[in-house]
C-alpha cells in the first residue's frame, strides 16, 4: 500500500520539475512584458518603432529601437553570410565525400568552434581579426560590425554543419544510389538530389544560424562598438540590442527608472525575433519528420 | 573535353573545395589559439592565479575570477542537475503522448532557443529583486540553471531512450514497481548519457558572460566569495573588463586569462566525449 503512494509522490515530484521550464517560459514573457508595458505608458510605441535615434543614456532622449535593430541585423546577416557556404560546404563534403576517418576526426574538431566561449571570440575579433582586416581596408574603424560578424560567422559553422548533415544523412539512400545508377557524379548527387531532398532541413539549420546570431552578446559587445546607428555600413562603429542590455547593466542604473526599463524594452525585441524564428523553424522540423518517417 | 570528363574535373574540383572549407576553420582555430598563447602564457604563474585585481596589470591576478567561477558552477549543478533529470525523466517515462506532453517539449525546444542574455534578464528580475537575493552568487547560479535545462533535459531524454524496452519488461516481470525500474534499471544504464549531457552543459555554464552581467556580478570585486550570498566575478567578466582597457598590460592579462578558461572548457569537453565514447561500447545489449 506505501508503495503506491511513494510512487504516486515521486511522479507528482517529476511533474513538477517539468513544470519548472513552463514556468521558466511564462516567467520570461511576464519579465519582458511587465516592464516593457511600463515603459511603453513613457515613450509611445510609435516613437520607439519609427524614431531613428536611440539616445536613453544621453540627455537628449530619443527612443527609436531602429538603430538597435539594424546594428543587429547587419552583423547577424553578415555572420550568416560566412557560414552559410562554409557550413553547408562542409555538411556536403562531410556527408557525401570524405573517407570515414576523416569525418570521424574533423566534426569533433569543428564542434570545439562551437564550444569556445564568446568572450574568448569577441577578444579574437578585437585583437586579431580587426587588426588584420584593417591591412586590407584602411579605413575600417577599431570598432566594427565586419569584424565582429565574421567572427561571429565561423562560432556558428558547426550549428549549420551539423544540422545539415543530419537532414543529408536523413535522405533515403534509394535516391542516391539511383542518381548513382543514371551516371551522375558525386557533385551532381549533391546538388541535384540530396541537396533538394534535404532542403527543409538546411533551411531549419539556416534559421537556427540567424536566431543564434541575432542573441549573441559578447563578440558584438566587444568588437562591434557601443555607437546606436542606423546604417549598413559595416566598416564603422553601431551597436546591437544585446550589446545595449550589457552596456546599461554595467552601469549603475536605478530598478524603475526609464534607463532600466529600456533593457527589458530591447529584450523584448530580441525575443520576439528569436522566437518567431525558432517557432518557424520547429514547425519545418516537424513536418520534415513526417514526410520520412 | 567530353562533357562527362568536365563534371568529372568539377567532382573532383568540388572535393578540393570542401577539403579546404572543412580545415579553414580549423586553421582559424589554430591560428587564435597560438596567437592566445604567444600573448598570455609567459604571464602565467602562481601569482597571477593567487592576487587580487588590482588597477596595475603586472600586480593583478584571477583569485576572485577563478573562485567565483567555482562557487557559480557548483551552485548552477546542485539546481539544474536533480531538476533537470527528474524532468526528462517525467517527459520520457510518464509523460506519454497527450497534449500536455507534446507541448513540455514544444515549450523546452523553444527555451533552448532563447538567447542567453534574455535568461540574465529574468534573472534581475525574478531572483536578484522580487527573491531579493541580490547580486550574489545565488542569484547566478539561479539564472544559468534555468539556462542550461534544456541542454541536460535533452540529453537525458536521449540517455533513457537508449535503454530497451526488454529491460523494463524484465524489471516488472520481477514485480518491480515503475520507480524501481526506473531507479534500479534505467538511470544505472543511461548514466553515462545523462552525465555527458551534464559536464557539457556544465561547461556552457562556465563561459557564459552575459546573464551574469545582467543579474549584476561586477567586474571588480575585492575578495573571493565565502558564502552563496556574496557579490562576486567570474573568469569571463574578468576577461571582458580587461580587454576592454586600453592599457597593453590588461590585454596580456586577458590573454593569460582566457588559456586558463580554455583550458577548462577543452577539459570538460574531453571528459564528455572520453565518457560519451565508453558508454557507448559499454551499452551493447
Amino acid at each position: 500500500m506505501s508503495n503506491k503512494n511513494t510512487e504516486k509522490i515521486i511522479e507528482w515530484l517529476l511533474r513538477l520539475s517539468a513544470l519548472v521550464t513552463v514556468l521558466t517560459t511564462i516567467g520570461i514573457i511576464w519579465v519582458l512584458l511587465s516592464e516593457s508595458v511600463s515603459f511603453f505608458q513613457e515613450v509611445s510605441i510609435i516613437e520607439f518603432l519609427t524614431d531613428t535615434q536611440w539616445t536613453p543614456l544621453y540627455k537628449d532622449k530619443h527612443f527609436g529601437i531602429m538603430p538597435l535593430v539594424s546594428g543587429t541585423l547587419l552583423t547577424t546577416f553578415i555572420a550568416v553570410s560566412v557560414a552559410l557556404p562554409l557550413g553547408l560546404v562542409i555538411a556536403i563534403y562531410l556527408s557525401e565525400y570524405a573517407p570515414k576517418k576523416f569525418r570521424k576526426t574533423v566534426k569533433p574538431l569543428l564542434e570545439i568552434l562551437a564550444a569556445v566561449p564568446t568572450v574568448v571570440y569577441g577578444f579574437f575579433a578585437l585583437m586579431v581579426v580587426t587588426p588584420f582586416l584593417q591591412t586590407i581596408i584602411p579605413n575600417l574603424s577599431g570598432f566594427n560590425a565586419l569584424s565582429a560578424g565574421i567572427v561571429m560567422g565561423i562560432m556558428i559553422i558547426p550549428f549549420v554543419t551539423s544540422f545539415s548533415e543530419d537532414a543529408l544523412q536523413a535522405v533515403p539512400k534509394s535516391l542516391k544510389h539511383g542518381a548513382f545508377a543514371l551516371g551522375s557524379t558525386r557533385l551532381q548527387t549533391s546538388f541535384r538530389v540530396m541537396v533538394p531532398a534535404a532542403s527543409s532541413g538546411i533551411v531549419v539549420s539556416v534559421i537556427l544560424a540567424f536566431s543564434r546570431a541575432i542573441g549573441e552578446t559578447m563578440i558584438v559587445a566587444i568588437a562591434a562598438g557601443q555607437q546606436p546607428r542606423l546604417t549598413a555600413n559595416p566598416l564603422v562603429p553601431i551597436e546591437t540590442i544585446t550589446t545595449y542590455i550589457v552596456q546599461v547593466s554595467l552601469g549603475d542604473v536605478p530598478h524603475g527608472s526609464l534607463e532600466y526599463k529600456t533593457i527589458f524594452a530591447a529584450g523584448m525585441t530580441l525575443f520576439v525575433f528569436t522566437f518567431i524564428l525558432n517557432n518557424i523553424s520547429f514547425w519545418i522540423r516537424k513536418k520534415f519528420r513526417e514526410k520520412y518517417d | 573535353m567530353t562533357n562527362s570528363r568536365k563534371n568529372r574535373l568539377k567532382d573532383k574540383g568540388f572535393e578540393y573545395l570542401g577539403v579546404a572549407c572543412s580545415l579553414f576553420g580549423l586553421v582559424v582555430l589554430a591560428i587564435f589559439i597560438g596567437d592566445i598563447l604567444a600573448d598570455g602564457l609567459s604571464r602565467i604563474d602562481w601569482d597571477f592565479l593567487k592576487s587580487l585585481p588590482s588597477r596595475k596589470p603586472e600586480k593583478a591576478g584571477i583569485f576572485t575570477a577563478w573562485t567565483g567561477s567555482l562557487w557559480i558552477l557548483v551552485f548552477t549543478t546542485i539546481i539544474a542537475f536533480p531538476l533537470a533529470v527528474s524532468a526528462g525523466i517525467y517527459l520520457e517515462e510518464y509523460g506519454g503522448n497527450g497534449r500536455w506532453s507534446s507541448l513540455l517539449e514544444v515549450n523546452i525546444s523553444n527555451l533552448a532557443g532563447v538567447p542567453s542574455i534574455i535568461y540574465g534578464l529574468l534573472g534581475l528580475e525574478i531572483f536578484v529583486r522580487i527573491f531579493k537575493m541580490g547580486n550574489s552568487v545565488l542569484a547566478g547560479a539561479f539564472a544559468l540553471a534555468l539556462l542550461i535545462l534544456p541542454i541536460i533535459i535533452v540529453a537525458t531524454r536521449e540517455a533513457i531512450r537508449t535503454v530497451p524496452p526488454s529491460i523494463r519488461a524484465a524489471s516488472y516481470a520481477l514485480g518491480a514497481t515503475k520507480w524501481q525500474t526506473i531507479w534500479n534499471q534505467v538511470l544505472p544504464a543511461s548514466m553515462g548519457g545523462i552525465f555527458t549531457g551534464v559536464i557539457l552543459a556544465i561547461s556552457r555554464a562556465v563561459g557564459e558572460t552575459a546573464p551574469l552581467i545582467i543579474v549584476g556580478a561586477l567586474a571588480y570585486v575585492p575578495f573571493a566569495p565565502s558564502s552563496p550570498m556574496d557579490e562576486f566575478t567570474v573568469m569571463p567578466i574578468q576577461i571582458f573588463n580587461w580587454v576592454s582597457r586600453p592599457q597593453h598590460g590588461f590585454t596580456v592579462n586577458a590573454a593569460a586569462a582566457i588559456i586558463i578558461l580554455l583550458l577548462i572548457t577543452f577539459v570538460m569537453n574531453g571528459i564528455a566525449v572520453y565518457l560519451r565514447n565508453k558508454w557507448q561500447k559499454k551499452i551493447n545489449w
